[in-house]
């Protein structure tokens, strides 16, 4: 593996509040993010590892430092030029799932690509393809509240590729899951990294979970404590 | 991208039919109160002008004194002479028919039937200067005029209180203890701006004169205006004549005044148009407190609907269009609840003016205001929950319970 990284943190720190309330929640990262890879991000809480994600994800920038995303620049972008980024190349998975109610599950899906100005047909074919993809094409008229834990997971990863990105960061995405289902979405995570090249970034505190991964990064008191090789890898 | 929120908007609004509906309540009803009172209110105007019309267009009334009273203090200003009659009839332009008028007050009795009514003395011209007819029988000939014979010409009110559904014509009843025949009976009038137009026993002027009145005075000349003439004109040559009649010098104040029926048309129509003006601006209050409503549940919403907003921004939508999808959601709830209101308007002032007995006039310009004006309430109201949506940060409202 020993491609361009896709994404790179030099010396990012982040400080949440001032004086006597301030709060360093990263005292400087460096790490590389290499295109292609499956990256585990463990460590107890409080760590930095979501603040670290948040970075990574171009939700949050850093206080000082350098984050570069295929070699651009993104701590100097605004708040709307990064959205466009997300748009454009990033797919999320949240840990409560996170989907619109009362919305069924193909419209879950084609959200993104309504902020992408697609046409109708274009959305409804991009939409049931994903579906497809991670096996929920015939419950595509379903609303969360009639799928399982499971199914809305997976119609979340559906949602957060369906755009075709080149990253997909995902906030512990088995966080609610029992060990069975956790182990699917883990198998179509691994899926999608290795047939469709995603680039997938994980935060667990599952061992089990992280396994599934070719990198894993473990965090401690706002610093990488260690990088180590997963038994994908 | 507003193509893309329109959508957005109809989903969300269709998602919560019911919150909707309520949401845009206060609209709804503020639009259907404003349109109805004002397309009311029209009518109503429209009504009164049609009333002020069954007096007689373009018709001068002259009478002495100022004003409708007779002056305050000092002596009380003369009466007019037949001259006065005369002189106008003769040396004013532009004026088609004058009528002298001589009142009185007194009870009519026919067989065991008793009334009491006006008894107006007058000439045939007086039914040319208000243009009314006579339904059955006829006008006074030309030399019971002269002679002021006892003929009576009976309104309608008149007519059904002596004579109940007997043919009145030809029948002698007594006026004031005097014998009279009645030689006509008037069309119904109705009620107009001064009471009961129909309740009146017309009769020659000389007659009334002579027998009620006891001199040859007349209270009131009405003119009436050749069409060809235009009325102030007329009105101006009038006071002039008549002051030099009365010889009142130079900067003295005329001891006679004169009526435009017009006048009266424009101050009465006038009234009611700001009577409906008042009674719209309380119903458009209502639809201010509509507008509040909205931005109270859009502000709901928003906080609501925080974690949505969240994956909104974390999947790449930027702030301007979370901020044009609240703001269109609002445009769109109060634009639906401005169609709504005006159909419930259009039913209701359909429904309602029949029983106010007032015309029901569609005022396009009325309704397009209030629906531009509903439209106006969405993005005022819908401006401040929108741009606080938009402000969110991504990450604090993804963590949002």
């Amino acid at each position: 593996m020993s491609v361009d990284p896709i994404i790179t943190l030099r010396g990012v720190t982040k400080v949440y509040g001032s004086g006597a309330t301030e709060f360093q929640a990263l005292k400087g990262i460096d790490l590389d993010i290499a295109q292609g890879d499956f990256v585990a991000v463990m460590g107890p809480s409080g760590s930095g590892k979501s603040t670290t994600m948040n970075i990574l994800g171009c939700l949050d920038v850093p206080s000082a430092g350098e984050l570069l995303f295929k070699g651009h620049h993104v701590e100097t972008l605004d708040r709307d030029q990064r959205a466009l980024l997300r748009r454009r190349y990033l797919g999320f998975v949240f840990q409560g799932f996170n989907l619109l109610s009362r919305t069924s599950a193909l419209e879950n899906v084609e959200l993104p690509l309504l902020y992408r100005g697609e046409d109708k047909q274009t959305r409804y074919d991009m939409g049931m393809a994903a579906l497809d993809k991670v096996g929920l094409k015939q419950w595509w008229d379903h609303t969360p509240a009639e799928l399982s834990g499971g199914q809305q997971q997976r119609v979340a990863i559906a949602r957060a590729i369906v755009t075709s990105p080149d990253v997909l960061l995902a906030d512990e995405p088995t966080g609610n899951l029992d060990s069975e289902r956790s182990i699917e979405i883990m198998e179509l995570l691994t899926d999608l990294n290795r047939n469709s090249g995603i680039t997938v970034l994980m935060v667990t505190h599952e061992p089990d979970m992280a396994a599934f991964a070719r990198t894993i990064v473990h965090f401690r008191d706002g610093l990488v404590e260690r990088v180590e090789k997963g038994l994908a890898g | 991208m507003l193509g893309t929120t329109i959508i957005l908007a109809f989903r969300a609004i269709n998602r919560h039919k019911l919150r909707s509906f309520l949401t845009t309540l206060g609209i709804i009803i503020g639009v259907a109160a404003v349109v109805t009172m004002v397309t009311l209110g029209n009518g109503a105007t429209a009504a009164v002008r049609e009333q002020i019309s069954s007096l007689g267009a373009n018709v001068l009334q002259l009478r002495p004194g100022q004003g409708f009273g007779r002056g305050g203090g000092g002596p009380r200003p003369p009466d007019f002479k037949p001259a006065d009659l005369t002189a106008i009839q003769n040396q004013l332009t532009g004026v088609r028919a004058v009528a002298p008028m001589a009142q009185s007050s007194g009870t009519a009795i026919y067989e065991g039937n008793n009334w009491s009514t006006t008894v107006y003395g007058t000439t045939a011209s007086y039914f040319e200067v208000q243009s009314w007819k006579v339904t059955s029988g006829r006008l006074f000939m030309p030399e019971e005029e002269e002679s002021g014979r006892p003929v009576c010409i009976i309104g309608n009110t008149v007519r059904t209180n002596l004579f109940q559904g007997g043919d009145p014509i030809g029948q002698r009843m007594r006026i004031k203890g005097v014998s009279c025949q009645v030689i006509g009976a008037l069309a119904t009038r109705g009620q107009g701006g001064f009471g009961d137009q129909d309740d009146v026993v017309v009769m020659p002027i000389k007659f009334v004169q002579r027998r009620f009145t006891g001199n040859r005075d007349i209270s009131q000349i009405m003119i009436a205006v050749d069409d060809a003439y235009d009325t102030s004109t007329v009105q101006q040559s009038l006071e002039d004549l008549m002051r030099e009649r009365r010889q009142i010098k130079a900067g003295g104040e005329d001891n006679f005044n004169i009526f435009d029926t017009k006048q009266i048309s424009d101050t009465l129509t006038g009234t009611t148009t700001i009577l409906t003006q008042i009674v719209g601006a309380v119903a458009a209050i209502s639809l201010l407190v509509g507008g509040i409503g909205i931005m109270n549940i859009m502000l709901v919403s928003v906080t609501e609907r925080t974690r949505e907003i969240g994956i909104r921004l974390a999947i790449g939508a930027v702030a301007g269009e979370v901020l044009m999808q609240f703001l269109v959601e609002a445009i769109v709830l109060s634009c639906l609840g401005g169609v709504i209101g005006l159909l419930i308007a259009l039913v209701a002032s359909w429904a309602i003016a029949p029983l106010m007995q007032v015309p029901f006039i569609f005022d396009l310009k009325v309704n397009l205001i209030a629906f531009f004006f509903s439209a106006v309430i969405g993005v005022v109201f819908g401006y401040f929950p929108a741009r606080r949506a938009a402000a969110l940060n991504p990450i604090d409202a993804l963590r949002h319970e």
